[in-house]
């Protein structure tokens, strides 16, 4: 997938070693607004890994991160996040003793820089708080507001990272699985939430996922991981129909 | 309603029982002098509304943010000295007291941002053994530059005229209570904690105060959404800094003396500590009700116990174990209990069962 425009995110021969063991192994890849990348590869292939390295929280042994051109390979996490990349996590990663709300308030604030004001009342920002149930409702959790987050069903507790990635209105939207361990009712929400985003055309979109049916109806592209190096990347149908993809990641020996 | 909701900054005391032990508290506070009426139960009520601001900022680091400080009694201790030295330097008066504050509040500040700025990143632990070292070589420093601190012995001082006991409002008293310099140092120290208690709360309830809330439930997320977690900290470490430093310009002025004892003393470190926890860490109300019951416990125990022990004369051995001399014993035996019994402080079991809301 090559457009004219300037690649919004760039990694260059980016890799980590943990010991011995390279989990991600010079990956270049760069990545166009208005496209939705499917990162896919077998269970231990480097896809998180890879996430962390982009969104900043692991440093790389090697390579570059460039964001909007610019190379932000030594910026800590905050920071990238600042420029506009937003991360909804794998393994669910919240605020547990805060309602639901106020998790994704929490986003809201970041997103508005007012985390530094120590005079107005938390309570009293009815801008924000607005805004956080939008969020909220957008994922069909307006309800579960004033729940502690660590009350939420695993399936709510998905959609409350998401809301949170919502909530921060990145340029670049990364989703880790987000439909992992959800109901199947529970998924077609999230999916229209990544639809939705991905009309609106200016965002850039990378979406680890399992469900082959998903990668194949939302995805732009696809980029396989196989032992953290990039094996395969190019539309859709072409790469599920490749012998790699087949003996990689679906398993079926290329030969049958 | 709407008033006491933005004076409390919105964190009510949700639970009647609270909300009924902080009249109390108040109330007593408010009309000390004209309720117990006498010295040492004067000396027992602005040590309360003192350290109930000392112990609110040290909340605002343990309780909220989660940052393990030993230095807390050095900030304290800088206010304390800082007066002392202006006031046995300059002039005794007014602008003697704001040279001393201001600077003090100066020192406080650059000392805070440095022990931050160079331990915050790192782990908890190493924090809290860099602000030991620190707290322990500015207790030695104090004792050493005696021409400067008293040493040993500490500074007394003069206070601003209107301050002084011999100072006169009124010629008579009234209602059996002296209008003098006492009665207004005591109003000074008052307000001055009330407005002190009520910033902190406001910090606390404020969107900052919610982000040190989200770093100590998870800092990697915290970071993920673009909060700078060191800033933060540093700023909270700060702050409670700040307000320790002006706690212990209040105590030197009612005291009308900074010595190592009063401020520096590493029991005071781990009297401050007691009353976070029993009070309930995170709650800010936890400072007003373990500062109270901790200090009033202290001075008043043994009278209790002399009491106890006459009543239980005849009996044997009841009268030996509570004799006034063990004192301290039962007092630890309090501590103990509280912390088994409440291990989410007092204000804890008092809202117990009501979640937090948003
Ligand atoms: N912090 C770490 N330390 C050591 N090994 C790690 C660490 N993080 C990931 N790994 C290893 O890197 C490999 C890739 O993991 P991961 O990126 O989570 O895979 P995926 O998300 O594709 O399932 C795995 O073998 C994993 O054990
Ligand atoms: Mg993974």
């Amino acid at each position: 997938m090559q457009t004219a425009e300037h690649p919004v995110l760039e990694t260059r021969g980016l890799t980590i070693r943990f010991g011995g063991h390279v989990a991600v192994n010079e990956v270049s890849c760069s990545f166009h607004p208005g496209t939705l990348t499917a990162i896919v590869g077998p269970n231990g292939a480097g896809k998180t890994t890879y996430f962390n390295l982009v969104s900043g929280q692991l440093r790389p042994s090697a390579g570059r991160v460039l964001l909007f051109g610019e190379d932000v390979t030594d910026d800590p996490a905050p920071v990238r996040t600042r420029k506009g990349m937003g991360r909804a996590f794998q393994l669910t990663n919240l605020f547990p003793l805060l309602t639901v709300r106020e998790n994704v308030r929490l986003a809201v604030q970041a997103r508005a820089r007012s985390g530094l004001n120590m005079v107005s009342m938390w309570g009293r920002q009815s801008e924000l708080i607005e805004k956080a149930e939008h969020f909220l409702h957008r994922v069909g959790l307006a309800e579960r507001s004033a729940s502690l987050a660590s009350t939420l069903p695993h399936g709510d507790q998905r959609k409350l990272e998401v809301a949170m990635l919502l909530a921060l209105e990145p340029d670049i939207f990364m989703f880790d699985e987000p439909t992992a361990g959800m109901s199947v009712a529970e998924v077609p929400v999230i999916l229209e939430l990544i639809h939705d985003i991905k009309n609106q055309k200016d965002k850039t979109i990378l979406l680890v996922e399992h469900k082959m049916d998903v990668v194949r109806s939302l995805s732009d592209r696809i980029i396989v991981l196989h032992q953290g190096a990039l094996v395969a990347d190019g539309n859709p149908a072409e790469v599920i129909a490749s012998p790699i993809v087949q003996e990689a990641y679906l398993g079926v020996s290329a030969s049958a | 309603m709407r008033a006491i909701d933005t004076l409390l900054s919105g964190d009510l005391p949700r639970s009647r029982l609270l909300a009924l032990a902080l009249g109390a508290i108040l109330f007593a506070l408010a009309l000390a002098p004209f309720l117990f009426p006498g010295t040492r139960s004067l000396d027992v009520a602005a040590k309360v509304c003192i350290f109930i601001v000392l112990v609110a900022s040290y909340d605002l680091l343990l309780g909220y943010t989660g940052i393990v400080s030993f230095a807390h009694t050095m900030f304290f201790g800088i206010g304390g000295y800082g007066i002392a030295i202006a006031m046995t330097r300059l002039d005794a008066g007014w602008s003697a007291l704001a040279i001393g504050t201001a600077g003090a509040l100066a020192v406080s500040l650059v000392l805070s941002l440095l022990v931050g700025l160079f331990s915050l990143r790192v782990k908890a632990i190493f924090f809290a053994m860099v602000t030991l070292a620190v707290a322990s070589f500015f207790a030695i420093l104090a004792s050493q530059l005696s021409d400067l601190t008293g040493g040993e012995d500490g500074l007394t001082f003069k206070v601003p005229e209107f301050l002084r006991p011999g100072f006169r409002l009124l010629d008579e008293p009234v209602l059996g209570v002296v209008f003098g310099g006492k009665l207004i140092t005591y109003y000074l120290v008052f307000t001055s904690a009330l407005a002190l208690f009520l910033g902190l709360l406001r910090a606390v309830n404020s969107p900052f105060g919610r982000v040190l809330l989200a770093i100590r439930e998870n800092e990697f997320r915290a970071e993920a959404l673009g909060y700078r977690t060191v800033v933060y900290r540093t700023l909270a470490n700060c702050l409670s800094a700040l307000v320790a430093t002006l706690a212990g310009v209040l105590y030197a002025l009612w005291l009308r003396y900074t010595g190592p004892n009063t401020t520096l003393d590493f029991a005071i470190m781990i009297d401050i500590l007691l009353m976070v926890v029993i009070g309930g860490m995170g709650t800010m109300y936890g400072s007003i009700l373990g500062t109270t019951l901790f200090i009033v416990a202290q001075n008043y125990l043994q009278d209790l116990m002399k009491m106890a022990s006459g009543a239980t004369r005849g009996i044997p051995l009841l009268p030996d174990l509570l004799h006034p001399d063990r004192w301290l014993l039962w007092l630890g035996v309090l501590f103990v209990v509280c912390v088994y019994y409440f291990p989410l402080g007092i204000v804890g079991r008092l809202r117990h069962g009501g979640a937090r809301k948003g």
